[in-house]
């Protein structure tokens, strides 16, 4: 049993008469060697530690970070007295997002989806809607087994790593993962669409560089978790409209490692270019770089 | 290719703010103190590359020192790892070096317990999962993804056949085996990765074999 590209996965579907959810748990049930009551005992977890993720982050004041202290607590806190714009759907998926992201970067316990740098992007998307949705914790996992369909199709087509892709690779993959599977399964959307959200999100976020300050997992990856959580649910709702992607998921993923290839290396995790090289990030970096040497 | 692991996509569930610099450091840690076998007392750990440039804005220091008493890579007691090794009675140091050329997120650990010591030298090769590229002088490729049984013991004919039928009579079958030496008729070290656990009892009986120094198990992890 194989995934290699989204066409295959949704013929998978088709030739079992199985769901998305299903045919992944059943490929990774084979893939260990293990039983598919295991592995969603498992995706259980994964979907506990993510929610503990997000409830520690509102809380943290980012006693282990460098630059960034307590980003949930600060939109929690405006939140709370009223001074932020739009619905609440909308405000709780950057609170989540952010809480995650701080509490990463303050040697928290979250779980890398695809990556650590991006862990807000899907439990911020996908935990606000579920909770709007009033989903089952069933229905969540089985959201979480096509956020993990789409993780798979991406990585056997292109990077997920900034070093590899740039950002695009990382915060844009998550993006589309959590557009597609999330967003639009817990919707009622078709297979169709939840690929169609995941080409329309990541096509937001090509050509997108990894430039953190001081190598830091800080700025602006935090914040751009917030963003890239946004706009999953901005792709998932123009696909549930029938907004075509025009360009379908695997070719959007082969334009992104063409792009990540085509990002000179100061722009693919190094911090030798972009936002780490402006003056003050400079700055930055040589005031923490000062406090230790070994 | 390998089939890509589901929960290799979403997760590992693990301790930020990096997989390379901190999942991976503590993983390194805890395959040292495994291969030693017991308490880690003192610990000379020498950076290198981007280790060394970056360890402290991912608290890679932390992260293997962690390791090092035994945790994983999801533990939450992982921030409070310095102190706890003082409670511990674990004594370390960090330093910078040139390993040579070797993966830029590499580095070499010395650990000694009551009873042995050892060197390992890792890397942390991306999303959390390393590679020990040495053990004690000996060239290794060992990930974590198997249970492994390792031995040092003479170099003379017959050891190694003695150990594999060891093996084969508990129904343990090898899917990769390594052997090197420093010298012929000095110093040789097996790894056997295999597909099934190893009962301490295939390590005992391993132990009493005429030629074999020292004999080691290390879960899959």
């Amino acid at each position: 049993m194989e995934i290699t590209n989204a066409y295959g996965l949704l013929e998978l579907c088709e030739k079992r008469g199985e769901s998305l959810p299903q045919v992944v748990a059943e490929y990774e049930a084979f893939r260990a060697n293990s039983s598919v009551e295991t592995v969603r005992a498992e995706m259980t977890k994964t979907l506990e530690v993510m929610r503990a993720s997000v409830n520690k982050g509102k809380e943290d004041r980012g006693e282990w970070a460098h630059i960034i202290k307590g980003y949930g607590h600060l939109f929690l806190e405006a939140d709370t007295k009223g001074q932020l714009l739009g619905g609440k759907l909308f405000k709780k998926i950057i609170l989540y997002s952010l809480s995650v992201g701080q509490y990463n970067a303050s040697l928290g316990r979250i779980v890398a989806c695809p990556t650590a740098g991006s862990c807000g992007v899907v439990p911020g998307a996908l935990l606000p809607v579920a909770e709007e949705l009033g989903s089952r914790d069933q229905e969540v996992v089985d959201a979480l087994f096509v956020v993990g369909g789409i993780g798979i199709v991406s990585a056997a087509q292109g990077p997920i790593s900034g070093a590899e892709g740039g950002c695009q690779a990382e915060c844009g993959v998550a993006s589309a993962m959590a557009a597609g599977a999330v967003v639009v399964h817990l919707a009622g959307g078709t297979p169709e669409q939840v690929f169609g959200a995941a080409s329309l999100a990541l096509q937001s976020h090509l050509g997108l560089v990894c430039d953190p300050l001081a190598s830091l997992v800080e700025v602006p990856c935090v914040t751009r978790n917030a963003t890239s959580a946004v706009s999953a649910v901005v792709a998932a709702n123009m696909a549930l409209a029938g907004i075509p992607a025009v360009i379908p998921y695997d070719e959007t993923v082969v334009a992104m490692k063409i792009i990540g290839k085509a990002l000179p290396e100061s722009l693919r995790e190094t911090s030798q270019g972009g936002l780490a090289t402006t003056p003050t990030g400079k700055r930055i970096y040589s005031e923490m770089r000062s406090k230790h040497s070994l | 290719m390998a089939r890509i692991s589901l929960f290799d996509i979403v997760g590992p569930i693990m301790v930020g703010p990096s997989s390379s610099h901190t999942a991976g450091a503590v993983r390194l840690g805890l395959a040292t103190r495994r291969i030693l076998g017991e308490e880690v007392r003192k610990a000379t750990i020498y950076l290198h590359g981007s280790f060394a440039a970056t360890y402290w804005g991912h608290r890679t220091d932390v992260a293997l020192i962690a390791g090092l008493l035994g945790m994983g890579m999801a533990d939450e007691r992982i921030p409070r790892a310095l102190e706890l090794a003082q409670d511990a009675g674990l004594e370390y140091s960090f330093h910078s070096a040139n390993l040579g050329d070797v993966h830029p997120n590499s580095v070499e650990i010395k650990v000694q317990g009551d009873h042995g010591q050892l060197t390992v030298g890792g890397a942390s090769i991306g999303g959390g999962r390393i590679n020990l590229f040495n053990i004690d002088g000996f060239e290794a490729a060992v990930d974590g993804s198997y249970t492994v049984l390792m031995t040092k013991h003479r170099d003379e004919p017959g050891v190694i056949a003695e150990i594999t039928r060891i093996l084969a009579h508990h129904g343990i079958n090898i899917a990769f085996l390594d052997v090197s030496r420093k010298m012929r008729g000095s110093e040789a070290m097996l790894l056997a990765e295999t597909d099934d656990p190893i009962p301490s009892e295939v390590i005992e009986h391993v132990q009493r074999l005429p030629g074999v120094l020292m004999v080691r198990s290390l879960p899959c992890f």
